[in-house]
């Protein structure tokens, strides 16, 4: 029974008010030939018992692997009352309230997660989040265009170190915004982006940079000379960082001698599971200056006319609804339930749990590099210092190799070979702070076989 | 009902234009634009030498209720903009006519300022 709560009784009064004989007569304008007829690829409907049935089948197929994959979304220890918090009627929504000022809790929530972001990220001002680390680039980019208004290029250098889905999806959303995203490599010794690289594609004008740090490969670029030079150049400056890794990192607000213009990732390694790819959520911080080229929701504290702490929507007055065609971005909302996990998550951590997991992840990837790169044909790809991700060179083709891993229940890495074909055979490889001394030599002597 | 000083000229987008008599004009937004939107918050000026086409959207008045856009209402070069509103976007609402002006333009060709309304059809055009 589909739940349409209307009767036919009341279908029919509609119909007759508005001058239609039948339902059908309101999609008349669409041709036929577009219309689809049967769906005869979507198979019978199945009872609440028999789905479940037919779930815990599938499930039960699924082995229990360790996991040594991160390349952007990473299995990380989520204290059981962050999710028992967040599940609670209370916080549970997925959305900003309507008439959101009637919440003061929810405000009060993402309040405190705006103030946990500024503090990792060390920047002004942060936003409620978006929709995820890819998007939020992608809105970091437009807003650089909109803030940066000494440069007319609309030209953005993009390291080949950014994730490539995030490069991917940048170019998706900005492709009709004529700007250009231009791609600068790494250095195939290194794994980094040299400042020789940047300064030999910057023409005369060139609207912002983006930096990942630590980028895709796991190593760390040269974040504060490359912030200088863009800045002594008039470039905005992007990053984007794991949230996570500024436990233990400099902070992009503290990059080079100004820090950076914006900051911007993926919220995922702070509180939401990997749930097979989402929902995640993306994090935007700024500069005071650039404040009113942030999208999304602003959560702002004030008083009252009594002098009482409360809690606002700030800075609306260029979203969707007021600007309609000529607003900062279509997003007009965040990630609320994720959000309210992470900022529970972070909370529950506090910042020496974060510094400790994000410590932990870092000893434990330098174990695992040690041991795996010690095995015959496999080497670690590039001279550089990490954080919780290495790029290993392996003498046998990857997939292969991660087959092989995959049967003996180890999730072994991210296979690099069509993102980065000049790199041959390699895998991207991470062990958070989820990993034992145990699983690390299990991996170890499972790769020794298959390598062998 | 808002002040039209007659010696200016209109858009039906409610920004004035002072003829400064030198090939120059001075622009603004009218008593009547800043009564609609409300007390400013913040004003996007357009960067001094950039070439404006009658019709651009060439600088942001936001007030809390609103972001609204500012046409050039003729074609020219940006000579000067008001700093002050930098700090103190309420000059506009104290004082749209005189110290709120926004910025000042060299003309590119003076007869477009004949097409500007003058100040009794500016107060037609807000009655309606």
């Amino acid at each position: 029974m589909p739940f349409i709560p209307h009767t036919e009784q009341e279908i029919a009064e509609m119909l007759q008010a508005i001058g239609a004989d039948d339902i059908s007569a309101l999609f008349e304008e669409i041709p036929s030939h577009l219309l689809a007829n049967e769906l005869t690829g979507v198979p019978e409907g199945m009872t609440e018992m028999e789905i479940s049935r037919l779930m815990h089948a599938r499930a039960a197929q699924h082995p229990q692997s360790v996991c040594f994959l991160g390349a952007g979304a990473y299995e990380h220890h989520i204290p059981a009352a962050v999710w028992e918090i967040t599940t609670r009627g209370e916080y549970y929504s997925a959305y900003t309230p309507y008439q959101a000022e009637a919440s003061q809790g929810t405000l009060q929530l993402v309040y405190e997660f705006q103030s946990m972001m500024t503090a990792l990220t060390g920047m002004d001002v942060s936003n409620a989040s978006m929709y995820d680390g890819a998007t939020a680039l992608a809105e970091a980019v437009l807003m650089a265009v909109r803030g940066n208004r000494k440069s007319k290029s609309r030209k953005i250098l993009m390291p080949t170190t950014v994730h490539p889905t995030y490069r991917k999806t940048t170019r998706t959303i900005v492709q009709g915004q004529h700007i250009e995203l231009c791609e600068v490599d790494y250095d195939p010794a290194t794994g980094v982006t040299s400042l020789e690289a940047f300064k030999e594609k910057a023409g005369d004008d060139i609207t912002a940079i983006v930096i990942q740090q630590p980028n895709f490969f796991g190593n760390l670029e040269a974040v504060d000379e490359i912030t200088d030079w863009a800045h002594e150049n008039n470039i905005l400056v992007i990053a984007v960082a794991n949230p996570l890794s500024l436990a233990i990192l400099e902070a992009p607000g503290n990059w080079g001698s100004a820090g950076v213009d914006i900051a911007c990732g993926d919220g995922q390694p702070l509180g939401a599971p990997m749930s097979a790819g989402g929902p995640y959520y993306g994090y935007l911080c700024c500069t005071q200056t650039l404040v009113r080229q942030m999208p999304g929701r602003i959560v702002g504290r004030t008083l009252d006319q009594d002098d009482k702490e409360g809690f606002v929507l700030t800075l609306q007055a260029r979203e969707q609804h007021i600007r309609r065609s000529k607003a900062t971005s279509n997003i007009c909302t965040n990630q609320g339930l994720v959000v309210t996990a992470s900022t529970i998550h972070m909370s529950i951590l506090g910042a020496s749990g974060l510094e400790k997991a994000a410590a932990a992840c870092h000893a434990n990837t330098m174990a695992l590099v040690k041991q795996l790169s010690q095995i015959e044909g496999v080497d670690c790809a590039f001279e550089s210092n990490y954080f919780h991700e290495a790029v290993l060179k392996i003498n046998k083709p990857a997939v292969e190799v991660l087959v092989a891993l995959a049967e003996k229940n180890i999730l072994g890495g991210y296979d690099l070979s069509e993102a980065y074909p000049e790199l041959g055979s390699a895998i991207l490889v991470c062990a958070t702070e989820m990993r034992t001394d145990e699983e690390i030599s299990a991996y170890a002597n499972a790769l020794a076989e298959v390598c062998a | 009902m808002s002040d039209v000083p007659s010696e200016l000229r209109y858009t039906a987008s409610h920004e004035w234009i002072r003829d400064e008599g030198d090939g120059t004009v001075t622009i603004g937004i009218t008593d009547h634009a800043q009564e609609l939107l409300g007390d400013l918050v913040f004003v996007e000026l357009p960067e001094v030498g950039a070439d404006l086409t009658a019709g651009d959207a060439c600088c942001v008045v936001e007030s809390v209720k609103a972001a609204s856009d500012v046409y050039a209402p003729l074609t020219g070069e940006v000579l000067e903009v008001n700093e002050m509103l930098a700090e103190s976007p309420e000059i506009i609402n104290d004082s749209a006519f005189d110290d709120g002006w926004l910025f000042k333009m060299q003309l590119s060709a003076e007869v477009e300022l004949e097409e500007l309304m003058d100040a009794d059809e500016y107060e037609k055009e807000i009655e309606d």
